[in-house]
């Protein structure tokens, strides 16, 4: 996986977090992931195809959720709620389309689709061609997990991808 | 957090009036706060286009807060339809998805302003201001 393809999600998340949660997001860990994804609590999936393929999940601890779309949404929150869920989609949402403006800035086409809920404990299970990239961030509000696992689609060049019209 | 100076409508006083467009809930909430950080009131939501369209024509809001990929029906297109019926229409694009093709379809269909997300509240505060332009004065709350 491509560092060049990553640091815009990074980025992204780092900006969003810090504009919705009204604090600073800091990066406390990263590990190289080749085994099946495991779900920490209200996870959003997002696929991304073209130019660039592959998925990101967003993955909040339950209470981080609660604590979150309560402070968003107003009021408490259950984290099985609806809410919770919408609020973590919306965030997905976010931290992908931010970042995905960037990396089309940079001449990459692709179609991101709507997040999906990953309510499964464990999948996804990556390859060794597209290992997953685990990051996690400490946020006012708790833990937000980061899984990206991301690669040029075969016959896209790395060094010349298309320029913008 | 910061103070706004409420927006009112100046043929009538009464607060801006708005239809906020956006397949998620939670994005819908988050727009209604700051309208009514604003002074402003939503008086209609939809989660499609297809569902804005009709509320518009309903409602006849002030304002239009419209996201772009939504089911059914997305943000632009819907814009488009309702600028086809009322070239009047105030639409605001807020989106994720801010990379120029989107905005410039969205400005080139009749949308007046395209925000990206996560919005800022003072961002999105001058841009409701400047589309309303002379429509709409502020109140010293």
């Amino acid at each position: 996986m491509k560092i060049e393809l990553i640091q815009p999600f990074i980025n992204a998340t780092d900006a969003v977090l810090a504009e919705m949660l009204q604090g600073p997001a800091q990066v406390t860990s990263v590990s190289m992931e080749e085994e099946v994804y495991r779900r920490r609590g209200v996870a959003a999936s997002v696929a991304i195809h073209g130019d660039i393929e592959g998925r990101i999940i967003f993955d909040l601890e339950p209470e981080t959720a609660r604590r979150v779309a309560g402070a968003l949404a107003g009021g408490d929150v259950d984290p099985t709620d609806q809410v919770a869920r919408e609020t973590v989609y919306e965030l997905a949402n976010m931290v992908v389309g931010n970042a995905v403006t960037l990396l089309n800035d940079q001449g990459f086409r692709f179609k991101v689709l709507p997040p999906e809920s990953h309510t499964a404990e464990k999948g996804y299970a990556t390859n060794c061609e597209s290992e997953a990239l685990v990051m996690c961030f400490e946020t006012p509000s708790g833990k937000v997990h980061l899984n990206i696992a991301l690669d040029y689609s075969r016959g896209h060049s790395v060094f010349a991808p298309r320029q913008s019209a | 957090m910061q103070g706004f100076e409420p927006l009112v409508r100046r043929k009538d006083g009464q607060p801006v009036r708005f239809l906020v467009v956006d397949d998620s809930i939670f994005a819908r909430k988050n727009l209604q706060r700051m309208v009514g950080m604003f002074g402003g009131q939503v008086v209609g939501e939809a989660a499609d286009g297809r569902a804005g369209i009709t509320e518009y024509s309903r409602l006849q809001p002030d304002v239009v807060l419209m996201d772009v990929t939504m089911p059914d029906m997305e943000g632009i297109e819907a814009a488009e339809r309702i600028i086809a019926h009322d070239p009047q229409a105030r639409i605001v694009m807020v989106s994720s998805v801010g990379y120029q093709e989107n905005v410039s379809e969205a400005l080139r269909k009749g949308a007046l302003h395209f925000v990206q997300k996560p919005p800022k509240p003072e961002l999105l505060y001058d841009v409701i201001k400047r589309v309303l332009g002379d429509d709409a004065s502020t109140q010293q709350s």
